[in-house]
This record gives C-alpha cells, sequence and structure tokens, in this order.
C-alpha cells in the first residue's frame, strides 16, 4: 500500500507539470493586460508600457515560461503583480478560510445526506423517499448564491442569529469560526447534500436487494444494523467516490460562497487575480488545487481499501 | 430566554467544554466606538498610489500621506504640509516652506529631501507632474524646512497641481521610499497621514486596516476636503471587502458594518428604509458617462460619423439604464465638464439637447461613407456603468442601422484591448465605455480624456488642434474670467470635433449607520471629522 501511495504521489509530477505548462500557455494568450489595470483609467499608452516593460510582460514566452519553473522548482511561486506580496503568503492567508468552508461543508453534507439517502432507500416508494427526493432536486436546481441570500435574509437580517459576513479565524475562538460558517457552509452543502443522498439511496437500493441482506433479515437482525452496519458498507464504494468528486467540486462552489458571505478564502483570491490578470496568483492557486485534486483522489482510492477489503493495490 | 441570552449560554458552554478556545469576541463599547468598519468602493489590491492610480488606492492613501496642499470642498487648494510658499515675479521659482512638527509613522521629522524626492516620482507619472517636469530647472531642497522648483517658464497651476485630488495625488513620502522607480511598487508604506498602514494585518481582497497616527498634528483651520485639520475622531479604521453589493447592504443593516461607500441604486430604498441607516449622494461633483470612439480607423475617423452619434444618442438613456428611475441621481449633460462647478459651461451643446433626430443622425452617417462595415463595440461586462451604457448603445447603433460587433468582455480585457491601434479586425476596436469622476473634470489640469493630442491622447487618439489651444489657453489663464472664456471655447470645439460622447452626469449615494456622524460629501470619503457612539 505504501509503495502504491508512494508511486501516486510521483505520477502526480508529470500531472502537475502538464497543468502548469497548460495553464501559463493559457494565461500568455487569453486577452487582458494587468499592466492597463495597474496604471489607471488615466494613464497614457506610454504609461502602461513602462510597467509592462517594469513587470517584465513584454519578454518572450520562453523566458517567462523557463523564469517561472525556475522559481517553483526553488520553491517560490513569485510575487503578485498587484500586492507585490509572495504568492506563497497570499496563499497562506486565504486557506484556512476556504478550507474551514470545505471541512464543514463536507461535514454537514456527509451527516445530513448519507442518513437521508438511506432512509429514502429504506423507505423507497413511499411519501418519506418522494419528500426526500423532493429535497433532493430542490437542491440540484437551486444555486449556491440564492441558497445563499434566503439564508442570510431569514437568519441574519430577520431573526439576526447569525452574521452575513465575514471570517474569524479559529485561532480567536471556535464558536466564532463556527458561528460565522453555518450559513456559508449549509448553502454551499445543498448541492452535495442532493447529490450525495440520490447516490446513497441508489447505492443502498441496489444493495438492500443483495441476498445476504435477505439473510440477515431472516436471521432477525435490526433495521438500523441491517441499513447502517451491513447495507451502507455495502454500498459505500459509489458515495465514497462521489463524496472525492464532490471535494473537487466544492472548489468551485467555494468561489461563488465566498464572495456572496464575503469570506477571504482561495475562491475570491481567485476571482480577483483572474479580474486583474494578477498572473502568478492565478498560476500558484491552480497548482494548488491541481495538487489538491490530485491528493483527494489519492484520498478517495485509499479509503476504498477501508471500505472494501476486496480492493488492494 | 431570548436569542442572545442562548447563543451566549451556548458560548459559554462551549467554553467550558474547549478550555478557553470557545469564546466569543468581546469588544467594549468604547473600543466599538474607536474602530469604523467601512466598505469600499474596490478591493485594495495595491498601495502606493503613485505606482497604481486607481481610486480606491488614492482614497486610502489620502489616510497615510499627507499632501503640501489639499484641495477644499471650493475647489481651491489651500496650504496642507506647507507653511508658506513664494513665487518670483516672473512665475519662474517658486520657493515653499513646511510647517513644523510633520513626522513620518516612523518618527523621522519630515524634510525637504524627503518632498523632493516624492515630488520628482510623482512627476513622472502625473500629467500635471510631467507638464512642470518639462519646463522644470531644478527642484532642490534649500535647507530641512525649505525647498525650491526653478521653472524655464510660469505654471500658474503650481498649487492646484500639488493638491489636486485627480490621481496621483502628489503625496510625500520619506526619502528611501520616493527613490523607487515610478514604474515599480514601493515596499513599505510609511507616510505622514493622520493615519497609520497597519501592513501586517492587510489581507488584499478581503480586509485593510489603518490605526490613529498620535504623532500626527493637525492644522487648525476646519477640515475642508482635503484642506484644514484632519482631526481623527476614531481610533482604527477597517476596510471590509465585500465583493456582492446584497450582502454589503445586509452587513450594513445588520450593523456588522458602519459605512458603505457606494451602494448600488438598487438597493438604496431598501436601505432608506431601514431608521438605523443615512443615505445621502456621497459625492456631488458625481461621474460623467462616456464612450469613446477610435479617431483612427472607419467609420469613426470621420468627424461626420461621430457627430451622427451624437445626434442620435439620448443621454436620458443612458442614464436611467445606469441609475433607474431616481431622477434625483442624474442629469443631461451638454458638455464635458462638471455641472455646478466654476468651469461649468453648456457652449455648444446644442447636438446633445432636444428631440433626437435618428434620421439626421443616418445622414450624417451616410455622408461619412459608411457602409455596413462592422463597429466593434468593446463592452466590459462585470462594470455595471460600461455594461449599462454597451447596451444603450448597441441598441442606438441598431437603430442608425450599423453593423453592431458587440464584443461582450469583462474590464481586464477592454483595458488592454483599447491601447490597441491596429484596426478593429486586427485586435483593434471602434467603441469602448467608461465614465470619469466629476472630480477630474471640473477643469482641463487632470482631464486627460478631453485632450486632442493625436497620439499622446487617450484612447481613440482624437487629434484636435482648437481643442489643444484652449487647453494650453485655460494652462496660461491667470485669472477665473480667463480660465472660464477658455473653457468655454474648448467644450465648443471638443464638441464639434467630438472627442468623446458624454453621456451623461450621474451621481451615487453613499450610506451609513445612525451611530456614524461626521460624513462629509466629497470626491472621496474624509475619515477625518467622522466619529461613532457604539
Amino acid at each position: 500500500m505504501i509503495s502504491y501511495i508512494l508511486r501516486r504521489i510521483v505520477a502526480t509530477m508529470p500531472v502537475m507539470a502538464v497543468v502548469a505548462l497548460f495553464v501559463f500557455s493559457l494565461l500568455y494568450i487569453a486577452p487582458g493586460d494587468p499592466a492597463a489595470v495597474i496604471a489607471g483609467d488615466q494613464a497614457s499608452p506610454a504609461d502602461v508600457e513602462r510597467i509592462r516593460q517594469a513587470l517584465g510582460l513584454d519578454r518572450p514566452f520562453l523566458i517567462q515560461f523557463g523564469s517561472w519553473v525556475w522559481r517553483i522548482l526553488h520553491g517560490d511561486l513569485g510575487t503578485s503583480i498587484f500586492t507585490n506580496l509572495p504568492v506563497s503568503s497570499l496563499i497562506a492567508q486565504r486557506l484556512e478560510p476556504t478550507l474551514s468552508l470545505m471541512a464543514m461543508t463536507l461535514v454537514l453534507t456527509i451527516l445530513i445526506a448519507v442518513p437521508l439517502g438511506v432512509v429514502a432507500a429504506w423507505k423507497a416508494g413511499t411519501w418519506l423517499d418522494r419528500t426526500i427526493m423532493a429535497f433532493a432536486v430542490f437542491g440540484f436546481s437551486i444555486p449556491v448564491f440564492v441558497v445563499g441570500y434566503i439564508l442570510a435574509y431569514v437568519f441574519a437580517l430577520h431573526l439576526e442569529w447569525l452574521p452575513v459576513q465575514g471570517y474569524t479565524p479559529l485561532a480567536e475562538g471556535f464558536w466564532p469560526w463556527l458561528v460565522n460558517l453555518i450559513l456559508p457552509a449549509v448553502a454551499l452543502g445543498c448541492v452535495y447534500i442532493a447529490l450525495i443522498a440520490r447516490i446513497t439511496r441508489a447505492a443502498m437500493l441496489e444493495v438492500l436487494q443483495q441476498d445476504y441482506v435477505r439473510t440477515a433479515r431472516a436471521k432477525g437482525l435490526g433495521q438500523n444494523s441491517i441499513l447502517f452496519i451491513h447495507a451502507l458498507k455495502n454500498a459505500a464504494v459509489p458515495i465514497v467516490t462521489v463524496i472525492g468528486i464532490g471535494i473537487a467540486l466544492l472548489i468551485g462552489g467555494a468561489v461563488v460562497t465566498e464572495s456572496v458571505f464575503a469570506i477571504p478564502g482561495l475562491g475570491r483570491l481567485t476571482i480577483d487575480a483572474i479580474l486583474r490578470r494578477d498572473y502568478p496568483v492565478i498560476q500558484g492557486i491552480v497548482l494548488l488545487f491541481s495538487f489538491l485534486y490530485v491528493l483527494v483522489n489519492l484520498m478517495v482510492d485509499v479509503t476504498y481499501t477501508l471500505v472494501d477489503p476486496r480492493i488492494r493495490y | 430566554m431570548d436569542r442572545r441570552t442562548l447563543l451566549k449560554g451556548i458560548a459559554g458552554v462551549g467554553s467550558l467544554a474547549a478550555t478557553g478556545g470557545l469564546s466569543m469576541p468581546a469588544l467594549s463599547q468604547g473600543a466599538a466606538a474607536r474602530t469604523l468598519r467601512f466598505v469600499p468602493q474596490a478591493n485594495l489590491a495595491n498601495f502606493d498610489p503613485i505606482w497604481g492610480t486607481q481610486y480606491v488606492v488614492r482614497n486610502a492613501a489620502a489616510m497615510v500621506w499627507d499632501t503640501l496642499y489639499g484641495l477644499d470642498a471650493t475647489l481651491q487648494p489651500q496650504r496642507q504640509m506647507v507653511e508658506s510658499e513664494e513665487v518670483t515675479d516672473d512665475g519662474l521659482t517658486w520657493t515653499f516652506r513646511l510647517r513644523p512638527g510633520l513626522k513620518f509613522h516612523d518618527g523621522e521629522p519630515v524634510l525637504s529631501k524627503d518632498v523632493v524626492a516624492s515630488l520628482a516620482r510623482w512627476s513622472v507619472r502625473d500629467p500635471m507632474g510631467q507638464m512642470i517636469k518639462a519646463i522644470q530647472n531644478e527642484l532642490t531642497a534649500v535647507d530641512d524646512k525649505t525647498f525650491k522648483w526653478v521653472l524655464k517658464q510660469p505654471y500658474p497651476k503650481m498649487m492646484l497641481a500639488l493638491g489636486k485630488n485627480s490621481t496621483p495625488c502628489a503625496f510625500i513620502m520619506p526619502e528611501r521610499m520616493a527613490q523607487t522607480d515610478p514604474f515599480k511598487q514601493i515596499a513599505e508604506y510609511i507616510g505622514s497621514g493622520p493615519m497609520k498602514f497597519a501592513k501586517g494585518e492587510w489581507v488584499p481582497g478581503a480586509k485593510a486596516v489603518f490605526e490613529k497616527f498620535s504623532d500626527y498634528v493637525p492644522r487648525q483651520e476646519k477640515a475642508s476636503w482635503l484642506a484644514g485639520g484632519k482631526q481623527m475622531l476614531i481610533d482604527r479604521i477597517e476596510w471590509v471587502v465585500i465583493p456582492d453589493p446584497a450582502t454589503a447592504a445586509a452587513a450594513l443593516q445588520n450593523g456588522e458594518v458602519d459605512w458603505w461607500e457606494n451602494p448600488i441604486p438598487d438597493l438604496v430604498p431598501v436601505l432608506k428604509k431601514n431608521r438605523n441607516i443615512s443615505v445621502d449622494i456621497a459625492d456631488p461633483l458625481g461621474n460623467i458617462g462616456a464612450f469613446r470612439m477610435n479617431h483612427l480607423h472607419p467609420p469613426f475617423n470621420d468627424v461626420r460619423a461621430r457627430r451622427a452619434l451624437l445626434t442620435a444618442l439620448s443621454q436620458e438613456d443612458y442614464m436611467r439604464a445606469l441609475v433607474g428611475d431616481d431622477t434625483a441621481l442624474w442629469k443631461p449633460l451638454p458638455g464635458f465638464f462638471t455641472p455646478d462647478t466654476p468651469l461649468y459651461t453648456e457652449e455648444g451643446g446644442e447636438i446633445l439637447k432636444g428631440k433626437r433626430d435618428i434620421a439626421a443622425a443616418k445622414k450624417l452617417l451616410a455622408e461619412s461613407g459608411y457602409t455596413d462595415q462592422p463597429v466593434t463595440c468593446v463592452v466590459a461586462q462585470d462594470q455595471p456603468i460600461t455594461k449599462a451604457q454597451g447596451d444603450v448603445t448597441a441598441d442606438l447603433l441598431k437603430k442608425m442601422g450599423m453593423n453592431v460587433d458587440f464584443v461582450a468582455t469583462d474590464w481586464g480585457t477592454v483595458g488592454s484591448r483599447r491601447a490597441q491601434k491596429t484596426p478593429p479586425g486586427q485586435g483593434g476596436w471602434q467603441m469602448f465605455h467608461t465614465w470619469h469622476a466629476g472630480a477630474d473634470c471640473i477643469s482641463p489640469a487632470a482631464y486627460n480624456a478631453i485632450r486632442g493630442n493625436g497620439d499622446k491622447a487617450w484612447f481613440g487618439w482624437p487629434t484636435s488642434t482648437t481643442v489643444e489651444k484652449e487647453v494650453t489657453a485655460w494652462f496660461e489663464a491667470k485669472t477665473l474670467d480667463e480660465e472660464k472664456a477658455a473653457v468655454k471655447r474648448l467644450n465648443k470645439a471638443a464638441l464639434e470635433d467630438v472627442i468623446y460622447a458624454p453621456t451623461g452626469f450621474f451621481l451615487s449615494y453613499t450610506a451609513w449607520r445612525k451611530n456614524v456622524s461626521g460624513v462629509a460629501k466629497g470626491p472621496l470619503p474624509f475619515f477625518w471629522g467622522v466619529s461613532k457612539t457604539a
């Protein structure tokens, strides 16, 4: 297993290299010019050109790419064109809010979606199943920002229970941290709760028709034991797969959620960097996200071995 | 048990459970009253007001760096860091003396050498600074408190140049910082203004913090815009960047922030209904909407095609698209200068007044030789002001029978594409939309957009010798009457040559909670004189 994990980690290197080349090329050919944004609306074309030269953006593609790769190999993601701060510092500043939001969303999603899916499968065809599936369709259909606005209106403005926006670092206390994350996590989690609930239901329906479940029932095992110990474990592989994919999709969802709830995370950093053409920041974030994606896939593969002992690498 | 008690109870239980990890943040009433939470118009992405000339940078910089002069609410430059100035009879030598007690945030005194280095850096980037630099003999420190600017020819607008609020302002920095290449960013943020920048708390895109500079010695005069005594009544100002307007509105209503610089018109009715919130016009100098045509390529290289658009365009359509039905927020602008300011004129503005005449516009367009070639109209969709204007223009062009190549893109792309002089089919453009702060359009001083100096002109590169002649006449004017006369002629010439198309004058609101007082109307948010109760 350890050798498998090491092999997979080594295999991420060429993936990252391809991503790096792809992202750099894409940004190079993309329209837009950070120098023009920096110079402001009143700047003359000559000023814009001088700024472009000062930033080294007038150099040939290969030289720019080579210099960037050289820095990356030395552990330096570069410096933001706009803030003049190291990209690694900017990412570090934003990592905690995004990871917190994703973790909270994931916990909420699993705690709500899996039991819902199991219950829906157990009560398949009943009003309870239909209600849960109706909720799932609703969760799929409604955009994250709409859920966000509704939650903010009800729980922040109307009931005044929770704050509308912002993020408090965990170091400043668990409660303030939690309070700021509840609404965004619920908003972001809606679609994933719906997705995972449906997948869990489908996987469970298949498992519940297996002979061993009938045998368990015949043995007189309790319903909870059949559902959550025997059936769920055997239905877990597709559920884990979807949770894994969901983590990757959460990154995209976090961009919108962080904007709606003004959370200073990587999603907002990405949007700001793209709008301003802050190339080093975009490149740094994409590399990080690519690495996270590969890592999550690896974790999913490893998790398979835990839920299904037949799987071995 | 009410909600707050319940939440505190939960927090208390949590605190016990986590041995101190679970606790509510506690600000005393006094501390809350000394901290102002402000939602700025945009993200403070960089903090060098000479290198980056965005308004948001200027607004933050005005707290941290002081200026030699400051423009007051009557649009007159007043002494700020300067104690006195002398100009020789021939107008060639300006000698300035700094007022006593000026200190930088690192404790060092402000000296003439700092001023000289700062002005040298500023004059590379600022249009007025460039004019002075072009006629400069020498800029030198005479002693620690005196410096001298010797010119080859008189420059009557010297104090305006040093005190204007259009970007980049002539902010004074320590010599070591001011020696940075003006096309590269400074690495530290030490000023001599009333607030210090807390670099350690800066999260670009999310938060910027400013703390009161206890050694700042304000002038004794009453504060008026960038002039007078900058008395800070708040110890700490937190800029909270909230990109989503609906979230910013909710945060203001919820008391999570105290002041929102620029609420969008759609949300203003909601804010006005809230008894805890005050809403008022932010800046009486407002903004001027505009679209620019490329004077280098057909069809707009022919003045008849440009005039055709002025003949047909309805400023009311543009303004209603921008600010909705609130008629207090806009007015027609048959000219280029900011309404209700001393130099405002409608000279030559008939083409923008009265009933719009599409038939006459079509006739002019035909005379220009336009034959259905596509007109590339580049419109930034991520800026509400440009998007709304772009939609109206597209409709206008279609009504005039023009073939519109509508390029919906983002502001970053517009920024680079508009600099392209190549023909539209090869990456260039024929039209783009923008807007100008009214503060920049009170005179030709910082008004690049009205210049007609061809290759050196702003994007669109109009050439108009008449316009340039009148700009020079304004710079050389010695009295207000001379200035007014020059601007009248300039306005007329700029309309005749259609330097650009003004789409109207519009205002915006600002909103703050009623426990905040002292919010002044002006071209930027002024934090001196602002106080807050818990």
